[in-house]
């Protein structure tokens, strides 16, 4: 099919100056509204719990998700339909496991509720650098994908693509906060979701909205093994091990977690989780559809001819199913995606480095509030220069490991410390900081270490360490090291005070 | 009587509330692993069984497939309905008593 994809496109380029006007608006309100730490990291908890569930939603549903499993499904057919449910899961987890401690416990970051009952200082620094290598990865990922995608969806060059979403984003951040970033979020979601629903519904319009009608022409196009499990699964315990990751990985990600004090209370905590799970469910289940279509009405050839990768399916199933004009409206949405994401993965990052490090390492505790919002947004531009830097620097590299690794670092990391120091009474500073490093230095080199990098990146011919995916080791380890250290060192201060917590923990009093 | 925030939680009441909660997350966390590693387990074990055909083109892998989606999200509905009742319902009584 002849498309108009990869090239200046006019209609996109205007919805995403509408967008980017509407959201620039948004920022100035915002920023009227953040004054105070509260509501730099917070948005003086003032978000609901529906609102909530839609910026959580707008936070975890990246660009390479939607353009990602789509693809995949086009291409590979079922083995993106196991994909997608992978990422669901994590959210009735948080749920069952961290939402509502983690709100009554914390302030603005996670290791608010770590560092709760012990020593302060290890526990900041060892929670801060948990907390960045995950965004760190989590953001060069999303950077790297941005410049490849708009690449192809506008033709604008790659650095200048960089630059252009980390500006945008800085904007939204700095100025405006999380109240901004929130809304972002919000409006984002609400495009994603329905664009998708829309492209969805275009497509199954072909089939007499009936999928089993669609199932069939993928059958008689392809073959039923589209319609099939293929090579995804190949390794039971590999795939265990990146369903681990995926589950309990989203339990220790510090943008979603800090998003979390957003809200007034538990019960929003909770009811949040509810519309995000809600919301997120609904993408995954209709993605595939848009994929299916996709391999049906464009094609595989001219997928595999723009990408190699099938990145492009679903706007080229756009384009077919809606024109140029719809094709560039859910191009815009992409971009708009990546602005979203990029901006919350800033503003978690830049709370690590404020408010753990700057506020309570080395200020134990003690700065102005004035001081405090300065420090964030000075740490909000670190980040965001950084962010930009290295998706320049990784241009061209094979980055599909690095969400991977966001994931095995968050789920061996940081979860592991938060999920122990909310439940167990007999937890120590030393396990946490053991726990914490352990985890994430394991789960890094394994990943470095596994053929994902080692064979993939580096080309080596066979790898040191024999999974894909490190979780199944990695988080058990950080458990086990937890335990130990906690053990061989008890703190009878750290339990007195588990006491006192438990009130707060279970019941709210004293919640900020 | 008013009581202090040692004297609660050292009840009974509380601490069966704490048990209460952790009972019911855990019960549905293992439904959970039940849920989805019973998927992957069976996508890794059982491929011809995903093959069988539940529509003339529908096979039951993508119906499974879709029921790990929709399954995860009832199991959020039961933690919520239960929260939204009977913890609440218990935190704010004992809440009263703090007061």
């Amino acid at each position: 099919m002849q498309t108009s994809l990869g090239q200046a496109n006019w209609i996109s380029i205007l919805f995403f100056a509408v967008f980017v006007l509407i959201t620039l608006v948004i920022t100035y309100w915002a920023a009227k509204r953040t004054k105070s730490t509260a509501e730099y990291y917070a948005a003086g908890r003032s978000v609901t719990g529906f609102q909530n569930g839609l910026a959580l939603a707008g936070d975890y549903m990246s660009a390479a998700s939607f353009l990602g499993i789509a693809g995949m499904v086009s291409l590979r057919g079922y083995d993106g339909m196991i994909y997608a449910t992978g990422w669901l899961v994590g959210w009735p987890a948080l749920m069952f496991l961290i939402a509502e401690p983690l709100r009554n416990l914390g302030k603005y970051t996670f290791a608010d509720v770590v560092a709760f009952r012990l020593r302060q200082k290890p526990i900041r620094v060892a929670a801060a650098v948990g907390g960045i290598l995950v965004l760190l990865a989590y953001a060069i990922a999303q950077m790297v994908g941005a410049g490849n995608l708009i690449k192809l969806m506008f033709g604008i060059p790659y650095e200048a693509a960089e630059i252009i979403v980390g500006c945008v984003m800085l904007v939204y951040v700095l100025f405006g906060g999380m109240l901004a970033t929130t809304w972002v979020q919000i409006i984002k979601a609400c495009l994603l979701l329905g664009g998708v629903t829309i492209l969805t519904l275009l497509g199954l319009s072909h089939f007499g909205f009936n999928p089993n009608t669609l199932y069939g022409e993928v059958e008689k196009l392809y073959s039923a093994s589209m319609l099939n499990p293929g090579g995804l699964v190949t390794d039971p315990l590999d795939a265990i091990s990146l369903g681990l990751a995926l589950m309990l990985g989203l339990l220790g990600l510090p943008h979603i977690l800090m998003r979390f004090y957003t809200v007034p209370d538990a019960k929003e905590a909770r009811k949040s989780v509810l519309y995000a799970t809600s919301f997120i469910g609904y993408f995954y289940l209709i993605i595939p559809i848009v994929g299916f279509t996709a391999a049906v009405l464009v094609r595989k050839e001219p997928i595999l001819a723009i990408d190699k990768g099938g990145n492009m399916a679903a706007l080229l199933a756009a384009e077919l199913l809606g024109g140029t004009p719809f094709m560039g409206f859910i191009a815009a949405v992409a971009f708009a995606t990546i602005l979203a994401v990029v901006a919350g993965l800033t503003l978690a990052a830049a709370s690590a480095l404020a408010h753990d490090l700057f506020v309570n390492v080395f200020r134990s505790g003690h700065a102005s509030e004035t001081e405090q919002v300065r420090v964030a947004k000075l740490g909000t531009v670190i980040f965001g220069v950084a962010a930009i830097a290295f998706g320049i620097a990784f241009k061209g590299q094979n980055v599909a490991f690095m969400v991977g690794l966001a994931f095995a670092i968050a789920c061996s990391g940081n979860f592991p410390a938060l999920l122990l120091s909310i439940i167990w009474r007999r937890f120590t500073t030393a396990g946490a900081v053991t726990s914490i490093l352990v985890g994430s230095v394991s789960a890094t080199a394994m990943i470095v270490l596994s053929p994902t990098v080692w064979v993939d990146v580096f080309h080596f011919s066979s790898a040191i360490f024999p999974l894909r995916n490190p979780a199944i080791v990695s988080m058990p380890l950080a458990f086990i090291v937890a335990i130990l250290a906690s053990l061989a060192v008890p703190d009878k201060e750290a339990e007195r005070k588990f006491e006192d917590e438990k009130l707060r923990t279970y019941l709210g009093v004293g919640a900020e | 009587m008013a009581k202090t925030a040692h004297d609660i939680v050292g009840s009974e009441r509380f601490k069966a509330l704490v048990r209460k909660r952790w009972s019911v997350s855990i019960i549905l966390t293992i439904l959970l692993f039940v849920l989805y590693y019973g998927y992957i387990l069976v996508v890794a074990y059982a491929k011809p069984l995903l093959a069988v055909k539940v529509g003339t083109y529908t096979t039951l892998g993508i119906v499974l497939g879709a029921l790990t989606i929709v399954g995860s999200w009832v199991l959020t509905v039961v933690y919520v309905v239960w929260a939204n009742t009977s913890y609440d319902r218990e935190v704010n009584a004992i809440k009263k008593e703090l007061i």
